[in-house]
């Protein structure tokens, strides 16, 4: 009860922000030339001036801009977020359809980013300045200095065609229809790539991050004291410095899921996947406001309920702070 | 494991057919008979918003709706118009009525049978109303009759040239069905545009946005024994670099209208397991322009629109930055339309810097403090890597003769807003695209009074009176000669005002699989249904 009514405070307080990011992207949209129906002639290759007209007032684009924000603000608070004109379809049906591939996309690499950051932090941490922690910081600079793209198309070269493991692109097989553990297994080899490219740059932010708080927590006295009571390293890294050192994990977490979002622009493009980043871009360039805002509202309730996650998280790992607080 | 197994033991197995086909080519084409089944996977580079060619006229849309539905007529494989839904045509000698005989025996997808009233109603509903170009070309239309299942007769209230019609119509002529349509509210929105029904070789299947389409053979085809293919699907894949290595992994066997980059085309063009060429597009042609703005005085001066051609190092750029795909443009008609082309012997403005200076000084426009006459904004299209090669080489050229040119880049949208509707250029750079008729989409872009904000069209506030009357003279003669001859005419005056320069001509470039049959045997390839198309072992 006490977290349901914190979430709806939480979800609140949110609101003003909400709108006016909104109002922000809309008016943003704006100042770019061209609307959706000259982004459609471009796509068609030419058409004439009555056609424009007829189609500029079906998408409504025939009234004046404050007219045409106050009716989208008007229809969102009916919780209708409008109709998509390049898809044909109401903007809810579309983000939803390219919301299940992006969730797993963000999910499993910031998983893998986590799991590997800390491992790799850790040991980076234990052996400092020793060979494992120059090895490790090396190569997390590498990975971190690299534009994912350049790593995608690499990947692909090496996985897809020279070693002929992993499929090259998409989000399944369409060959054949698969169905329960099948598609599963399918859906899961074509994003290990995927994963992999938009994890390592992630990877490298975490594994430096829990390095240096490790360090930290390392030096600290309550440390001393476990080693003095005669603990095991293993123990003291464990139970005493991870759970510590974790903090600043947990709060990075909160702040990359929406980064990670916008950011999978190029690993959805390079390995074909149809996800919120591509669609996104895809409605900036047919300027389809509709859509572009339904992405940025989606979005952003994502962001504040991964925040709300975190906070919690917050509570559980260190005991001291208050949920409330 | 077994995946990886089988791709390897596929991977063995087409190494040794290459091996074959290397040793003794003639010999493996010779040997071979079509060979039924197999999926075709077509790299489908830009979605667009709905897949039926009678109200969208665009290779994007082609590239699907062209198997799933067919058009009155198509062209052969010497570009000459042979019948599709069409039998047979005439016209009458006044060039006002034309009457096609329809096919017997053709069936929708949906198994009710086509008749002169699709025709009838695609025609009034879709091209002459909604069909980009199609409007144009439809204007004059006034009805179709329909005394019987199998005849349609257009009726125009000004004459149209048969030929015209002919060479439109594989484009602009897609039949739609009738009862599918009829009583929808609103054509554009009716949900047949997304999962089409036609009369072609393939039934569409599935639409899965952003993923794929698929479409799969239609059982009940009227040409005998077609098609070979089991099923086509598009798969869709935005990123270029991306596409070329899935075609490298084997996902994807064609990738149409020069979908690849510069340098991947010209990678895979030395791999034994590709063929390139543009063969198969030439019905696509494309010229690289320059547009004039009237509006800023300098341009308006005659002297300075030479000036700036005659400064421009085109063979050069062909040569260091198009290569093999790309040729000297002579103006609006491509060499490649054999019916109009008229020549190179119109007037041309090769590459004389001296000769560019000379005409500016004489134009008033001096050299002023550190070399600089004057100075321009120029607006490249983003539709492709060769337009923004040329913006750039432009500005180098021209900034040699003393004009500083600012590149004011673009997305889609906001070119065509930015050129055509705000008129907020000077010079801009894009493709014109040639329709196999001068008619169809080449004379808008020189005829006067065009409606503000109509893309691709003349909005240089220029006008001449002499080619607005070549133009339209040549729009509604029935003699094909004589046609042919205004049009020569017509090229020669453009080549004199240079309103638009077009000085490179392109053709797309295919990249397809060295084991596709019966590709691009025809001057629209890329667009046309893919009946005969097989795939060899």
């Amino acid at each position: 009860m006490r977290i349901l009514s914190l979430a709806g405070r939480r979800l609140a307080a949110s609101i003003p922000t909400l709108f006016l990011i909104l109002i922000g992207v809309f008016l943003l949209l704006q100042f770019a030339p061209g609307d959706t129906v000259d982004a459609m002639m471009a796509q068609m290759g030419g058409g004439d001036a009555a056609t424009a007209r007829e189609l500029r007032k079906f998408y409504g684009l025939d009234l004046s801009i404050p007219m045409q924000l106050g009716n989208y603000l008007w229809r969102l608070i009916r919780l209708d977020l409008g109709f998509s004109s390049i898809y044909g379809k109401p903007v809810a049906t579309v983000i939803l359809e390219r919301l299940p591939p992006t969730i797993l996309l963000m999910t499993a690499s910031l998983s893998f980013a986590f799991f590997f950051g800390l491992l790799f932090g850790v040991i980076a941490a234990r052996g400092v300045n020793k060979w494992p922690d120059t090895l490790i910081s090396t190569l997390g600079l590498v990975f971190y200095a690299t534009p994912s793209f350049w790593f995608g198309l690499m990947a692909i070269v090496v996985f897809s065609i020279y070693l002929q493991w992993l499929p090259a692109g998409g989000f399944e097989d369409i060959g054949a229809v698969q169905t329960g553990f099948g598609r599963t297994i399918d859906i899961a080899l074509h994003l290990i790539l995927p994963t992999l490219t938009l994890g390592l740059i992630f990877l490298a932010i975490y594994l430096r991050i829990m390095r240096a708080s490790m360090l930290e927590v390392l030096n600290l006295d309550f440390v001393r004291t476990a080693r003095a009571k005669g603990l095991d390293e293993t123990r003291v890294v464990v139970r005493h410095v991870l759970r510590n050192a974790l903090l600043p994990m947990v709060t990075l977490i909160g702040l990359q899921a929406g980064t990670m979002l916008g950011g999978s622009v190029v690993v959805e493009s390079v390995f074909s996947l149809p996800g919120l980043g591509r669609l996104a871009y895809e409605s900036v360039v047919q300027r389809d406001l509709n859509t572009l805002l339904g992405i940025v509202f989606v979005s952003a309730l994502l962001v504040i309920l991964v925040n709300f996650l975190v906070d919690l998280l917050y509570a559980r790992l260190d005991p001291r702070i208050q949920a409330e607080a | 494991m077994t995946r990886l197994e089988m791709t390897r033991r596929t991977a063995l197995l087409t190494s040794a057919a290459i091996a074959a086909n290397v040793a003794n080519p003639l010999r493996a084409f010779a040997q071979e008979s079509p060979k039924k089944g197999g999926v075709f996977n077509v790299h489908y580079g830009a979605e667009q918003r709905q897949l039926n060619p009678s109200i969208q006229a665009s290779t994007g849309v082609y590239i699907i709706g062209g198997k799933i539905q067919e058009a009155l007529v198509d062209l052969d494989a010497n570009g000459q118009p042979v019948g599709v839904l069409a039998e047979s045509w005439e016209s009458t000698p006044d060039g006002k009525t034309i009457t096609f005989k329809l096919r017997k025996g053709v069936t929708w997808h949906d198994g009710k049978p086509f008749t002169s009233a699709d025709v009838q109603f695609t025609a009034m509903n879709m091209w002459k109303k909604i069909l980009n170009y199609g409007s144009t070309l439809q204007l004059f239309l006034t009805a179709v009759e329909t005394p019987d299942a199998q005849t349609a007769i257009f009726k125009y209230e000004r004459p149209m040239p048969l030929g015209l019609l002919l060479r439109a119509l594989p484009d602009l002529g897609y039949i739609s069905a009738k009862h599918l349509y009829e009583g929808s509210s609103d054509i554009r929105q009716n949900p047949t545009n997304l999962a089409p029904v036609g009369t072609g070789p393939f039934k569409f299947n599935k639409y899965e946005r952003g993923q794929y389409i698929i479409a799969d053979r239609n059982e009940n085809y009227w040409r005998p024994n077609a098609p070979y293919l089991d099923r086509v699907v598009w798969k869709v894949v935005t990123d270029r670099a991306a596409a070329a290595a899935q075609m490298e992994a084997g996902d994807i066997q064609y990738s149409p209208f020069t979908g690849l980059t510069i340098s991947d085309t010209a990678r895979l063009s030395k791999d034994k397991r590709f063929i390139v060429s543009t063969k198969g597009n030439e019905g696509n042609a494309r010229t690289n322009t320059i547009e004039f703005n009237f509006r800023r005085k300098e341009l308006a001066d005659i002297r300075v629109r030479r000036a700036i051609a005659h400064a421009i190092n085109v063979p050069f750029f062909i040569e260091n930055f198009l290569g093999d795909f790309a040729k000297l443009g002579t103006g609006p008609i491509p060499s490649v339309s054999t019916d109009f082309y008229p020549g190179p012997d119109t007037p041309q403005y090769p590459y004389d810097k001296k000769k560019a200076a000379a005409l500016l000084d004489e134009a008033g426009f001096k050299a002023g403090s550190g070399g600089t006459r004057f100075s321009l904004r120029l607006l490249p299209a983003p539709w492709g890597e060769d337009i923004s090669l040329w913006a750039t080489f432009i500005q180098q050229s021209l900034g040699e003769v003393g004009i500083p040119v600012e590149i004011v880049r673009n997305d889609g949208g906001g070119f065509l807003k930015q050129v055509y509707d705000d008129h907020a250029f000077d010079l801009s750079t894009g493709w014109h695209q040639y329709r196999n008729d001068p008619a169809v989409s080449t004379t808008v872009w020189y005829r006067s009074g065009q409606p503000k904000g109509a893309p691709w069209t003349n909005q240089w506030d220029w006008k001449n009176d002499a080619i607005d009357k070549v133009i339209d003279d040549a729009a509604t003669e029935i003699d094909p000669v004589k046609r042919k001859a205004l049009y020569a005419t017509f090229v020669k005056e453009a080549n004199t005002e240079l309103p638009v320069w077009m000085p490179i001509e392109q053709i797309f470039v295919t990249v397809i699989t060295a084991k596709a049959r019966n590709h691009s045997n025809t001057p629209r390839w890329g667009s046309s249904s893919w009946y005969d198309l097989w795939l060899s072992a």
